[in-house]
């Protein structure tokens, strides 16, 4: 048992892909830092927070990434950005398998605004062109500073997203909100409160993350594996069916619980029996208990429920 | 500029635009032809309900209307800062609209955006940024955060970032330094029909946005560095040009 939350990017690698076998794109002795960050005295690195390339898993060729959390916290600048769409483009021309990103950043990386943002844009359009290729992408979420911002969007993206518990994936992390409207808004050092909105537990039963798995670099290799094969299975590229199943999904979600403030009642509101005993459930226990209640099991690619 | 300003000189011949809290919808006429129209007015905050609505928008058109244009009419403040859009998933309902629109062009329907007005981060990212192209009226507010909030967040001097902002156009807003970028593809003046006649014109469905930005100036590496990993070059500059 390994935890996925406390290695660094670069010691998951050899965790979720086949041991030895992953080749990198660019590497840190290419020497590719940021143009931006020298002029505000913010120290660089040599893989700028992301590492991009090529492996095998359980045997098949993937093209994978991971983000650094402990660079700038993994936020995406303008060479981060290439790398990835790079990455997912090289992806495409050969035929890739399928494309795993290990994602854990807080969206546009600030020092580098502007760059960021188109940054970001750019790597949700290229992950669309590798889904229309039909090569599936799917994307783990599981780090200690989770998957925001404009990475939380082009995480939904994928054709799957597995998550741990301790995972969190939004848009605007609890400070930012705390800061726009106040605590009474958002009190950002609740911590089961931030946990109980953005976490694992609370996205699979919405519908938005399609696994979830114990922080364990094992479990998310397994559900790695099982995702891409679940999304062979149907179709790869964005469909009518799918995003109408999506439309509804969402739209449903508003109707049911867009007057709710508390996500136990999101919950008890699902049907959830006893909502206050979720936060304490193991993984597997959570996963079976869930699969009768959650949302979504049927919108878009699925790697389990119903 | 209000909306229905820029809708009547954008389609003078004639539209059924209509706003309801603060979401456009319609259609417009231009170059003979009829165009989709969605968008966001009075600096909207963009949260799960307008989401919702702009991608029903979308795939409405795509159901109905196959090859029918969309114009996508930004003005945001940006996403909506609130609790319960967090709780309910803003970054699924941003997602989804964002794969509806990506979906549009891949089905032969041309996706133009406009900002009209302002766009922020979040709110642009999925409207204007993820279309064929995006343009930009000249006063338009392009931008990620405003300088004090960047300064809180980086720890760097907000007087030190209107300093670089005056030259750099990776940290001052406007229209002018995402145009440098590569972000927006042109700025549009003059007589908006004409322009946005010759966009639906001329548009195509390959983001060209890195070479752009390579070509005036305004972002060098992002080329480069995405062309060195997708060749397997061993340095970025080894890329050749773009």
């Amino acid at each position: 048992m390994s935890s996925y939350l406390e290695l660094s990017a670069r010691q998951r690698i050899p965790h979720i892909f086949d041991a030895g076998s992953f080749a990198e794109f660019l590497p840190p002795a290419a020497r590719v830092v940021s143009p931006h960050l020298a002029q505000l005295d913010a120290p660089v690195s040599f893989d700028d927070g992301v590492i991009v390339g090529r492996g095998l898993l359980d045997g098949r060729v993937v093209f994978g990434a991971a983000q650094e959390g402990g660079f700038m916290g993994g936020a995406v600048g303008e060479v981060h950005g290439a790398k990835l769409v790079g990455m997912l483009r090289r992806a495409v021309d050969e035929g890739a398998h399928a494309v795993l990103l290990l994602l854990e950043s807080g969206g546009v990386r600030l020092h580098e605004a502007n760059a960021g943002l188109i940054a970001v844009s750019e790597v949700m359009r290229a992950i669309l062109d590798v889904r229309a290729a039909g090569i599936p992408v799917v994307a783990l979420v599981g780090g200690a500073n989770g998957c925001f911002g404009g990475m939380g969007i082009t995480a939904r993206c994928a054709n799957s997203v597995v998550m741990s518990e301790e995972g969190r994936l939004a848009m605007s992390g609890p400070e930012v909100i705390e800061t726009a409207h106040g605590v009474e808004e958002f009190d950002a050092r609740d911590r089961a409160l931030v946990w109980r909105t953005t976490g694992g537990k609370h996205r699979y039963l919405l519908g938005d993350c399609q696994a979830l798995v114990a922080d364990d670099t094992g479990a998310f290799r397994q559900a790695a594996i099982a995702a891409i094969a679940a999304a062979h299975q149907g179709e790869v590229a964005l469909t009518l069916a799918e995003l109408l199943a999506e439309q509804d999904m969402l739209a449903r979600r508003l109707r049911d619980f867009g007057g709710q403030i508390e996500p136990m009642e999101v919950w008890r509101a699902l049907g959830v029996p006893d909502p206050k005993a979720i936060p304490m459930l193991e993984a597997d226990a959570f996963v079976a208990l869930a699969d009768n209640y959650r949302a979504g099991a049927d919108a878009g690619a699925s790697t389990g429920g119903r | 500029m209000d909306w229905q300003t820029l809708a009547t000189q954008l389609f003078p011949e004639g539209h059924d635009i209509v706003e309801r809290e603060h979401f456009l919808s319609g259609t417009g006429q231009a170059a003979g032809r009829t165009v989709a129209v969605i968008g966001t007015t009075d600096h909207a905050p963009i949260g799960i309900e307008i989401a919702l609505a702009q991608a029903q928008a979308v795939l409405q058109t795509v159901q109905d209307h196959p090859g029918r244009p969309v114009v996508i009419l930004v003005d945001t403040q940006g996403q909506r800062l609130r609790h319960r859009d967090e709780m309910l998933g803003i970054n699924s309902y941003m997602a989804h609209l964002g794969k509806c629109v990506d979906f549009a062009r891949r089905q032969g329907h041309t996706v133009l955006g406009l900002v009209y007005d302002q766009a922020l981060s979040g709110g642009f990212i999925t409207s204007g940024l993820i279309a064929d192209a995006c343009f930009a009226l000249p006063q338009a507010t392009i931008r990620v955060m405003g300088l004090p909030a960047m300064a809180r967040i980086t720890k760097v001097p907000e007087e030190r970032l209107t300093e670089l902002a005056k030259d750099n156009p990776v940290f001052a807003p406007g229209a002018e330094n995402y145009l440098r970028m590569g972000g927006v593809h042109a700025i549009w003046e003059g007589d908006l029909a004409r322009r946005l006649a010759a966009a639906l014109a001329e548009s195509e469905p390959l983001d060209q946005r890195m070479a752009l930005g390579r070509e005036r100036g305004g972002r060098h590496m992002a080329q480069q560095v995405a062309e060195a990993v997708r060749t397997g070059a061993v340095k970025a500059t080894d890329a050749g040009p773009a």
